[in-house]
């Protein structure tokens, strides 16, 4: 689909967009630069950019001091059950909305995007309390029930929107020769929908990892996501600017990995229904 | 509920058939200051001692204090051990919250901690928290810097010496400022130090009726000197400049003077530091004339939560972490400037802790402190840098908010102050005192 | 043209969807609503008893609500243009032939993938520190007086960090679309010699109209919620102090659970509020 154009337009094309590509990606190479330098490194007037010595001290003292392995654990669990569990709930509501539309189907879709409204910290004594009485507190099962509600509306209207690009004429033609509901849904939407299905996993998990309000104030130690490990390196005493960028290069490398292995498929799927 | 009753009463009658000396594993919340890292690497020494294992969960400041109060309002029970300082203390203990700490052994030696910490950490005479380390204000200063500009610093200076000191070290030439303060907004941080200026101005957050005093004299006068001393002789955006920021600018030999918590004194002299061999320490100031110093008193101190099924467990920390012997421990393995200051008597009896530089200063300073009688006139409330009401933290946090605009020069002093008192009144108001 | 057995299986297929996300908001609403009329006050004793309407009251004449309900339209309009405006032109960049698409595509999605409470850090710290921000020694290298950009400029500031956050999100949603923009169109166009500008205006903006609409939608609702950036850089000092951060000081700061929730309840109205307002202004373009 590329359009011709003549070598000079691609080299200006591809000299502007480089540099603005590494302008915005220039804070997050910057963390990372950062956690292999010294604390006086870290911080040295002016600053060295490549040219200073590499440690991995850093990562070190950030491994020794806390469990890295048990916080990065608890946020796989949490975003990766939150999303399987969100697409359970969410792929059938989405296809009934797509291919059964009612009068009201527009209606309900705006009302679950406005649960999304309700400010967090608000409810944050009712649902301690809840949680309390549940026996929830610190526990995965709650988080990943809590990050599944958070993030709903926008996987079902994500799914909403990719089922309904689907040609109903397909579907009619299957109903001619006889296909069950069963059937249609197996072997003629699912294939089509994986696209969809996929990236809408990844931006929902992408969002779980991220959340750090409930992940931070409903869990202590058996549930503590990588949030609370950020937050136990945020403001120390003195400026430890190379410790915090080896715990936060930490925190985002595991998520920066998968998003960049993915990136395809994200793209590919992130439309809402916006392409025609 | 059923089954946790059982369960309870099977752990209930376990207990009684194997013994006390059962192995737990307690759950801690902790700050992530320095002292506190360096008791979790010791745990080994705990559970080796004792048989307990601790699960730590170490949290910045402000959102443990966040966790741990939403945890102990709402009975979560999700801690056996909070560290909570002396703000919270007090009001804890008095609602009962908190298991009192009246039965420790006697090998503890509960009558060792400072008199002014273990007043700090008690309510109606029963101590609910064991202070791990305490701190007042002290001002740090460069030794060299001061040689240089001619001066000498007195064991006691005023405000007037500090504004001349300042005048004298700074140098924007060299990137050396003459003063370093803090500014940030937040009860704990800029409110503190601001709340001790007043004092030693003379002023006070209420009258005895519970009034705010904003509309004071002597409150103008405090923020008026700060102001224009940090303006003149201040850092770059000092408006944002809590500890954490003073700590690094002073470390980095930016500053000819620092006035904060006693316990930076071994930060500043230690390895991170570049003037670690320059830095001298007096008492924190006063204005001419006033009795009051701008000394605060402050300790960090571990309390059990009421309700928590380790009892026994979490004693036993406590009365490990908070005990001579971890403090002679941390002596061998770090040496004594590193032992966590300001909470027990015998520390500063110890001949090799006398001969620390700061030592007697950071002692003579917490002794200069009495949360009872904070300022020169008569106040209804306990606690020197702070109120020891539940509705401080917000409307302090509010006020001193309003303080870093004026610090940053977004409004004048006059509108700041008089916004501090609508927003004081106010909440004094919705919570019935007045 | 739906069967009435498809109509019924329809119904319980959408059933587990609708009756979670109606048991997440009414449970959670029905409390806040519950507790806006009560004098709750955690720290002194807990729940006191009724109190009609005086924590909507109290909340509402407190001299931080406008400013606070300002501060929070500044942010989301400042955060929604730039990253509109931004994201079109990188989606038209994107979308020209070059070398290393990929790459440079990579590259601008990344901070999407960042965590709030991160990167909040990482631009307090590393960039806007006025003494050993990066900014500050860029401004020294130039000659030019360091800035004290969360103090002077918060309001910018904290704009500019969460639209660096947002910036991917947008530009990923319009270049998909720009992507399926019928390029014979728009050769079409550049054959008849239709000039850039006209190009822009006329052919692409129509063609991103409905894109755009989705990003407004759900920026918005991310936006209005935002905490963690200010939280992390200015404690809501400097005239950042946005509604949900005004609440946040009343429920946890204050220890007001009643006065929290009547705020929860006007956070709710005012977020409602501006959905209405973006639907009605964009609505159309969401309908087919």
């Amino acid at each position: 689909m590329a359009r011709a154009v003549t070598p000079q337009r691609k080299l200006i094309n591809t000299g502007l967009a480089w540099a603005i590509g590494l302008l915005i990606f220039f804070p997050i190479l910057w963390t990372i630069l950062t956690s292999f330098k010294t604390e006086a490194q870290a911080i040295a007037s002016p600053p060295i950019f490549l040219g200073f010595d590499w440690t991995l001290e850093n990562y070190g003292v950030v491994m020794e001091r806390s469990d890295y392995g048990r916080f990065l654990m608890n946020s796989i669990i949490i975003a990766g059950g939150s999303t399987i569990l969100g697409l359970i709930v969410a792929v059938p509501a989405a296809w009934s909305m797509a291919f059964v539309p009612s009068r009201r189907t527009k209606d309900i879709l705006l009302w679950m995007l406005s649960t999304k409204m309700l400010p967090a910290v608000g409810v944050l004594y009712p649902i301690y309390l809840l949680f309390i009485q549940l026996g929830l507190l610190d526990s995965r099962a709650g988080l990943v029930v809590v990050m599944m509600l958070i993030n709903l509306p926008i996987i079902v209207w994500m799914l909403y929107t990719y089922f309904r690009e689907i040609p109903a004429e397909i579907l009619e033609a299957a109903r001619m020769d006889g296909a069950t509901l069963k059937e249609e849904v197996l072997y003629i939407l699912t294939p089509m929908a994986i696209p969809g299905i996929a990236s809408t996993m990844l931006l929902n998990f992408i969002l779980a990892w991220n959340e750090a309000f409930w992940t931070l104030n409903l869990t202590a130690v058996n549930a503590a996501p990588l949030t609370a490990f950020i937050a136990s390196y945020s403001s120390p005493e003195g400026l430890f600017f190379a410790k915090l960028s080896a715990a936060s290069t930490m925190a985002i490398a595991p998520i920066l990995i998968l998003g960049w292995f993915s990136q395809k498929q994200l793209v590919r799927g992130l439309t809402f229904g916006a392409v025609k | 509920m059923h089954l946790s009753n059982a369960l309870r009463a099977a752990t209930a009658l376990s207990l009684i058939m194997v013994g006390a000396a059962q192995a737990e594993t307690i759950t801690i919340a902790t700050v992530n200051n320095g002292d506190m890292i360096r008791m979790q690497g010791y745990t080994d020494d705990f559970t080796a001692k004792t048989g307990h294992e601790v699960e730590w969960v170490t949290l910045e400041e402000n959102v443990l204090r966040q966790r741990v109060t939403t945890d102990i309002t709402t009975k979560g029970g999700q801690f056996d051990i909070m560290t909570i300082g002396m703000y919270e203390t007090p009001i804890w203990g008095a609602n009962d919250w908190l298991v009192p700490l009246n039965d420790l052994s006697a090998e503890y030696d509960v009558d060792d901690i400072l008199p002014a910490m273990r007043n700090g950490l008690s309510h109606d005479g029963t101590l609910y928290a064991a202070p791990f380390y305490g701190e007042s204000s002290m001002v740090m200063y460069r030794t060299d810097l001061m040689e240089a500009a001619g001066l000498e610093m007195p064991t006691a200076p005023t405000w007037q010496f500090i504004r001349e000191a300042a005048a004298a070290m700074d140098n924007p030439a060299e990137d050396i400022n003459g003063v370093c303060l803090r500014g940030k907004a937040g009860w704990g941080e800029g409110g503190a130090f601001i709340t001790v200026t007043g004092n030693s101005f003379g002023a006070r957050w209420f009258d005895e009726d519970w009034n705010a005093q904003f509309d004071q004299p002597e409150w103008k006068a405090a923020l008026d000197f700060y102001v224009s001393l940090m303006n003149d002789y201040g850092p770059e955006g000092y408006a944002t400049n809590g500890f954490n920021e003073n700590l690094s600018l002073f470390n980095q030999g930016k500053c000819g003077m620092w006035i904060d918590a006693t316990v930076a004194a071994s930060f500043v002299t230690g390895d991170d530091s570049t003037v670690a061999d320059h830095v001298g320490f007096a008492l924190a100031p006063n204005a001419e004339g006033v009795e009051k110093r701008a000394n605060w008193l402050w300790a960090w101190a571990l309390a059990i939560p009421a309700g928590t099924q380790k009892e026994a467990a979490a004693k036993e920390f406590i009365e490990w972490a908070t005990s001579k012997d971890y403090i002679e421990l941390v002596a061998a393995k770090e040496g004594w400037a590193n032992v966590p200051p300001g909470a027990r008597t015998s520390l500063y009896a110890t001949p090799e802790y006398q001969e620390v530089p700061f030592a007697q200063m950071t002692l003579d300073s917490i002794n200069a402190a009495d949360p009872t009688n904070p300022t020169v006139k008569p106040v209804p409330y306990v606690g020197i840098q702070f109120v020891a009401i539940p509705e401080f933290a917000g409307m302090a946090t509010e006020v001193s908010q309003e303080f870093s605009a004026a610090y940053a020069g977004q409004q004048t002093v006059d509108e700041a102050l008089a916004k501090a008192q609508a927003i004081t009144n106010e909440v004094m108001e919705a919570a019935g005192y007045r | 043209m739906a069967t009435k057995a498809s109509r019924s299986a329809a119904r319980l297929m959408m059933g587990p969807a609708v009756i979670l996300l109606l048991g997440w908001m009414l449970v959670p609403l029905i409390m806040t609503l519950w507790f806006s009329f009560r004098t709750y006050l955690p720290l002194r004793g807990g729940d006191q008893g009724w109190t009609g309407f005086d924590n909507y009251v109290r909340f509402v004449s407190s001299s931080a609500f406008w400013p606070a309900v300002q501060t929070t339209l500044v942010i989301v309009l400042g955060v929604l243009v730039i990253t509109v405006c931004l994201g079109i032109l990188l989606a038209i960049l994107l979308d020209q032939p070059m070398w290393g698409q990929g790459i440079v595509r990579i590259l601008v999605i990344a901070p999407f993938f960042v965590m709030p409470t991160v990167s909040a850090l990482v631009w307090k710290n590393m960039f806007m520190d006025p003494v050993n921000g990066l900014f500050a020694h860029l401004w020294r290298f130039f000659g030019a007086e360091p800035v004290s950009w969360l103090s002077d400029a918060a309001m910018p500031s904290i704009i500019m960090i969460v639209s660096w956050q947002w910036l991917p999100f947008a530009t990923l949603i319009l270049l998909t679309a720009i992507q399926s923009l019928d390029s014979e169109q728009l050769e079409a166009a550049e054959m008849d010699g239709a000039p850039h500008l006209k190009r822009f205006f006329y052919i692409i903006l129509p063609h991103l109209s409905r894109a755009i609409t989705i990003v407004l939608l759900i920026q918005t609702i991310f936006l209005l919620a935002i905490f963690a950036e200010i939280f992390v850089t200015t404690g809501g000092a400097f005239g950042t102090r946005t509604l949900s951060y005004l609440i946040f000081q009343r429920v946890l700061e204050s220890q007001n659970v009643g006065l929290g929730s009547a705020g929860g309840v006007y956070a709710i109205i005012l977020a409602n509020i501006v959905a209405i307002f973006l639907m009605r202004i964009v609505g159309k373009n969401l309908d087919n």
